[in-house]
């Protein structure tokens, strides 16, 4: 079976299950893919030795009852790894290898999936292009000279590439739902607290989470529902009943209420991005929706606020790396604070930098008050423009980005202009709420484009089941030519 | 406002980050212009908003002031730059 891995997830277990094919075989593939796929620069690390070994002793004892039994799966360099190097994309942590595993890749773990390899990202996930790594840009598979979107940018390529069959990102202001939307893919943030951010690298404690990234709705329920859960490790995990994603997907939704927010159609937003949003709209009309006009006005402050609080929570989160405990250390200096200077200016890059610097400032005395408190009262604002919708709607159509895969390069000098990508995303994170973004389209140049459905905290289920029907609907269909190989 | 670049070099030794002379051009003007952006927000009344430090609806959990694990010290040593047996170690601080 040649073609195995260009299925998706849900088919490759049920090959699995009524053994068409061996994990040992399907993993094979995988690495195979992966070693033609060198020019997408998507893996920091691979784990072939261990996938393999792992893959035996699954075809020995098939564990079927398992969610992801027998499937290999590479995730985003954020998670540690358990004796396997995690960088987190940058040179300071370019040495680090985890002594623990974190909740999510062990969850998923427990599922039945091992280890194929650790995923290229931007450098602590601060990027929207996966040009910020310490390992080099990845490259879209849609297109030589296209970003791959970021920071998840190595598990969107590597996605899209067929080199692993789903895998997990963060999501901080976008990092999951903006490169799903440029690879044609499915990417979905849960909710604040729905999965554990215990043994993630941290970026801003109060915006990260954690999430699937698949090439259907169906693998997306599945991954979720394998990764997800209460854990006592986290201080803000969510302590609920688990929820069966998989197995409740239904792509009946007639009835439900559909917002349309005004304020997602943005100055010099591309027609192609207009017109997609309207055949989303009809796509769900069609099957049984009701479409309702909504306002959340504060929307064009959620960046702004995004661009204090999170460089805030940052520059606190990245004051751990010191070149003493662990990660790299300068050889220069001649104290103490010298090596730390030293160790901080050449172990973390540009972009991280610039954000360590914008965070320290607006916590530092005398401009708390103007910045932080400020940029949590406008966070007020944002969630309550949410909450007040969502007593009239039951989720929120809007389009993912607000341009399809843009060039390699083409934003490096303009931070503001690449921090503008992340427009339709930052205010999911900021109100703590979870957003699937679907393939929904082309634009003129043949560039995948995406939509997003919002929903209320802990509504996942619900809005799996409205791109459920989205996608049974819309017939879109990702089809990549392998120029790469 | 605008910020100058001794305030910039004054923020980086905050930060414990060494600037390099030959960036600080570039990195004022980065800065700036994100500051330009992110002072959109001063167009905004907030006074009588109270601001948001938490996303849940639920306080953070307490457990236990009981030792869970332990005798871990070699897995924490072991990512070290530089240790010996039983210590981190660090350049001279005391003379």
């Amino acid at each position: 079976m040649s073609n195995i891995t260009n299925q998706s997830l849900s088919e490759i277990l049920e090959s699995i299950k009524s053994k068409k094919i061996s994990s040992l075989e399907l993993t094979q593939s995988y690495i195979k893919n992966i070693e033609n796929a060198k020019k997408l620069n998507a893996f920091v690390t691979t784990t072939f030795d261990q996938a393999l070994e792992n893959a035996k002793k699954f075809d020995n004892k098939p564990n079927n009852g398992q969610l992801l039994g027998g499937v290999p799966l590479a995730v985003k360099d954020l998670f540690c790894t358990e004796n396997v190097k995690t960088t987190a994309g940058s040179n300071i942590l370019n040495n680090f290898v985890p002594s623990y595993e974190s909740t999510v890749t062990k969850n998923l773990w427990n599922n039945g999936a091992f280890l194929l390899g650790k995923l290229n990202c931007d450098e602590f996930a601060m990027g929207s292009s996966n040009e910020t790594s310490f390992f080099g840009n990845v490259i879209n598979p849609i297109g030589d000279h296209l970003v791959p979107g970021g920071s998840s940018g190595g598990s969107s390529s590597a996605l899209a590439a067929d080199l692993t069959p789903a895998t997990i990102g963060t999501d901080t202001g976008g990092s999951i739902r903006q490169p799903a939307s440029f690879t044609g893919t499915v990417g979905l943030k849960p909710t604040y607290g729905l999965c554990s951010r215990w043994g993630i690298v941290a970026f801003a404690s109060s915006l990260d989470q954690a999430g699937p990234m698949t090439k259907t709705v169906n693998d997306c329920s599945i991954m979720l529902e394998a990764m997800s859960g209460f854990d006592e490790k986290d201080s803000t995990s969510i302590n609920k009943k688990k929820e069966l994603y998989s197995k409740n997907l239904k792509d009946n939704i007639k009835g439900l209420k559909i917002g349309i927010p005004k304020e997602y159609r943005v100055d010099n937003m591309p027609k192609e991005i207009d017109e997609l949003w309207e055949k989303g709209k009809k796509i769900l009309k069609d099957s049984g929706a009701q479409l309702i006009d909504i306002s959340l006005p504060h929307t064009k402050y959620a960046l702004p606020t995004y661009y204090i609080v999170a460089p805030a929570e940052a520059s606190s989160n990245l004051a751990r790396y010191d070149g003493v405990r662990y990660g790299y250390r300068s050889q220069k200096g001649k104290d103490l604070i010298e090596m730390y200077e030293n160790t901080r200016s050449e172990g973390f890059g540009d972009e991280v930098k610039r954000r360590i610097l914008i965070g320290t400032y607006v916590l530092s005395s005398g401009y708390y008050d103007a910045y932080y408190l400020k940029a949590q009262k406008v966070r007020q604002l944002i969630k309550k423009d949410f909450d007040d919708s969502f007593t009239k709607v039951d989720a929120i159509l809007t389009p993912s980005t607000p341009s399809s895969a843009f060039k390699i390069g083409e934003k490096t000098n303009d931070p503001v202009s690449m921090y503008l990508n992340d427009i339709f995303t930052v205010p999911v994170n900021l109100a703590g709420l979870p957003a699937l973004s679907l393939p929904a389209g082309l634009d003129k140049q043949g560039y995948p484009l995406g939509l997003q459905l919002i929903g209320k905290a802990l509504d996942e289920q619900k809005i799996l089941n409205i791109g459920y029907a989205f996608e049974k609907n819309c017939g879109y269909k990702n089809e990549i030519k392998k120029w790469w190989s | 406002m605008s910020l100058d670049k001794e305030k910039i070099k004054h923020v980086a030794k905050l930060a414990r980050i060494s600037v390099d002379e030959a960036k600080v051009d570039s990195l004022t003007k980065d800065l700036n212009s994100i500051f330009k952006f992110i002072e959109q927000l001063n167009e905004l009344n907030t006074d009588k908003v109270e601001p948001l430090t938490s996303i849940l609806n639920q306080s953070l959990r307490s457990r236990k002031d009981e030792i869970i694990d332990g005798k871990i010290r070699e897995k924490i040593l072991k990512n070290s730059p530089k240790k010996n047996e039983e210590f981190f170690v660090v350049p001279k601080v005391v003379e």
